[in-house]
């Protein structure tokens, strides 16, 4: 049976770049599949909103 | 000492950005510390440490940007903050920015992808790494601080779903020949390694590299992956993997201690592994042999046994490996007064130090260093080398707040200022790491200080002998031959294994009694 990492080793792999953009851009650089995310925290990083978000979603 | 601060409200960026602003303030005349940092409650107590107290610091949330300055004065502290936003504007004026903010976002523009590269904050990462497991993605997570129940949670997770969790604190990865995180540009092949430690996993591809091997997948697990804590759930997984993976032939396993119980367990399964197996766990060199595991005391010797595994031959290896092997001259040590004795080692990579000690330790060598073998090893201050002293730079002692040795090669450069003037040291062993992510001129920006530390121990009594080894390929960016020719025009030994270049240092101290 096929596992879900199997397909990730036999790839392509599309990525998201979640963070430090030079990742991003070395990835581009090898030709890959990346969509940079210029990450916020969100609720304005407020630790409290951030837990009562993620219960509510 | 004078000391002032700066918020700009709302203006939220990563970590590298920071520290490249923070480095261009520290560079300013007067200036004796900074910090440009998110005003984040862990940063608060940080600045706290650091004596940097005010209202405006107290006020400041996550999002808001908080710089800090002290100084020899007022006016330089004023001048410093002022030339803020010029700083801040310059370091923009080179980046392109996304529009996408989320994770969320992300998936709507790639609804395909398949992995998640995570680099933020630590306090950050388990929410959004559960938001990527919960789309399906496999993870990298580069960022460490994170705590263990949270790093534990995220794999039980993960392997429910079948999903791999490389990290937290995974510093490379090589899937089907993409590099992420710190990788270097590696020949395609059979070989498959799993490993804990990024500065390991670079050393041995680039071993398998040099000797003509190949790499199907190099896959970085998390430096606590194998605690007892963790289990090896990751290894555990990439080793199953690649077991199945149609394109790898030999499989290694390349770490730095693990915890007593992952090994049981680990040992089992590798002994049932279908194909074969090549096993380096630094400080474990001494083990018995088990059955059907070849348990390989350094990472070269697991990349030659991997090479040879594949049916490749390893001959004319030493030779491969070596870029400058002078020999050794018979009058250096002669040439040395008494108690110049001493070998210093300075390391970006962590693997490179461990490994270093190992060796030295087993020819006899008493070593001591801020990230010892054994407790016994421990360097009191890190600042203060004793005897032979081998420092890990990239220890959370010399990057909280700045960007790693790898990175930026300033404070390596003093440390090495600082060693060559004392008496007492007569070896000076480095190593450069090059590859993506890496600095621009890893060697450029280091040699500076090398020539000047020679120059300073030549003009008083002895020579000073340095060695270095250089973790990279011909097709990593920064031009490997330009690299090796910057250090050996500065009268370096040069060695393309951080094991090569430590027996070196051996053989320059060997006249020295307590080497065996």
């Amino acid at each position: 049976m096929t596992e879900p990492i199997d397909d990730l080793l036999r790839g392509p792999l599309v990525i998201v770049n979640l963070g430090l953009r030079g990742f991003a851009e070395s990835l581009e650089a090898q030709a890959d599949d990346v969509v940079q995310v210029d990450w916020l925290p969100p609720a304005g990083g407020d630790a409290e909103m951030i837990d009562l978000l993620d219960k509510l979603l | 000492m004078p000391q002032g601060c700066a918020i700009r409200k709302n203006q939220y960026y990563d970590s590298v950005f920071l520290m490249g602003v923070n480095s261009r303030l520290s560079k300013i005349a007067g200036v004796r510390q900074t910090a440009v940092l998110m005003g984040s409650e862990k940063n608060k107590v940080l600045l706290g440490d650091m004596g940097i107290r005010a209202r405006e610091i107290d006020e400041a949330g996550p999002n808001d940007l908080v710089i800090a300055v002290l100084a020899d004065d007022e006016a330089t502290v004023r001048s410093a903050l002022e030339g803020v936003d010029a700083a801040l504007h310059s370091m923009e004026a080179t980046t392109t920015p996304s529009e996408i903010h989320t994770l969320e976002d992300g998936l709507r523009v790639k609804s395909d992808a398949n992995l998640a590269v995570v680099t933020l904050p630590g306090e950050y990462v388990y929410a959004e790494a559960r938001k990527a497991l919960d789309a399906g993605l496999h993870l990298f997570i580069f960022s460490s601080n994170v705590s263990l129940e949270q790093e534990r949670e995220l794999k039980q997770l993960a392997l429910s779903r079948g999903l791999l969790v490389m990290g937290p604190d995974c510093g490379t990865s090589i899937l089907g020949g993409v590099g992420i995180g710190f990788a270097n540009a590696v020949r395609r092949g059979t070989i498959g390694v799993i490993g804990p430690s990024g500065t390991g996993l670079q050393e041995f591809t680039c071993q398998v590299h040099h000797a003509g091997g190949g790499i199907s997948h190099a896959i970085g697990t998390g430096s606590h992956d194998l605690s007892n804590d963790i289990g090896g759930s990751t290894t555990l997984m990439a080793l199953e993997a690649l077991e199945r993976d149609p394109s790898t032939d030999v499989i290694a396993l390349v770490a730095k201690p693990a915890g007593d119980q992952t090994l049981r367990v680990l040992t089992a399964r590798l002994q049932a592994c279908t194909k074969p197996v090549v096993v380096c766990i630094l400080g474990r060199s001494d083990r018995a042999p088990d059955a059907g595991l070849e348990w390989m005391p350094t990472i070269d010797a697991a990349a030659r046994a991997a090479i040879e595994m594949c049916g490749m031959p390893a001959t004319g290896w030493t030779s491969t490996l070596t870029i400058s092997d002078p020999g050794l001259s018979p009058d250096v040590s002669a040439r040395r007064p008494p108690r110049q004795r001493f070998l210093r080692g300075l390391f970006a990579g962590g693997t490179m130090c461990y490994q270093s000690q190992q060796i030295l330790s087993q020819a006899g060598l008493t070593v001591f260093s801020n990230a010892p073998l054994g407790v016994d090893g421990l360097l009191e201050n890190p600042e203060q080398s004793v005897e032979h002293t081998l420092i890990d730079m990239g220890d959370e002692t010399y990057t909280q707040g700045r960007l790693h040795p790898m990175i930026d090669g300033t404070l390596r450069a003093q440390r090495i200022l600082a060693e060559s003037v004392d008496p007492e040291v007569a070896v000076l062993l480095l190593d450069f790491v090059l590859g993506t992510n890496a600095a621009k001129d890893p060697v450029g920006d280091i040699v500076g200080a090398i020539i000047e530390g020679r120059h300073r121990r030549a003009k008083e009594a002895g020579n000073l002998t340095v060695v270095a080894s250089i973790c990279g390929t011909e097709d990593d960016s920064q031009d490997l031959s330009q690299q090796a020719s910057l250090l050996m025009e500065a009268g370096v030994h040069v060695f393309w294994s951080n094991a090569r270049a430590t027996d070196y240092c051996i053989e320059l101290l060997r006249d020295q009694q307590e080497v065996a």
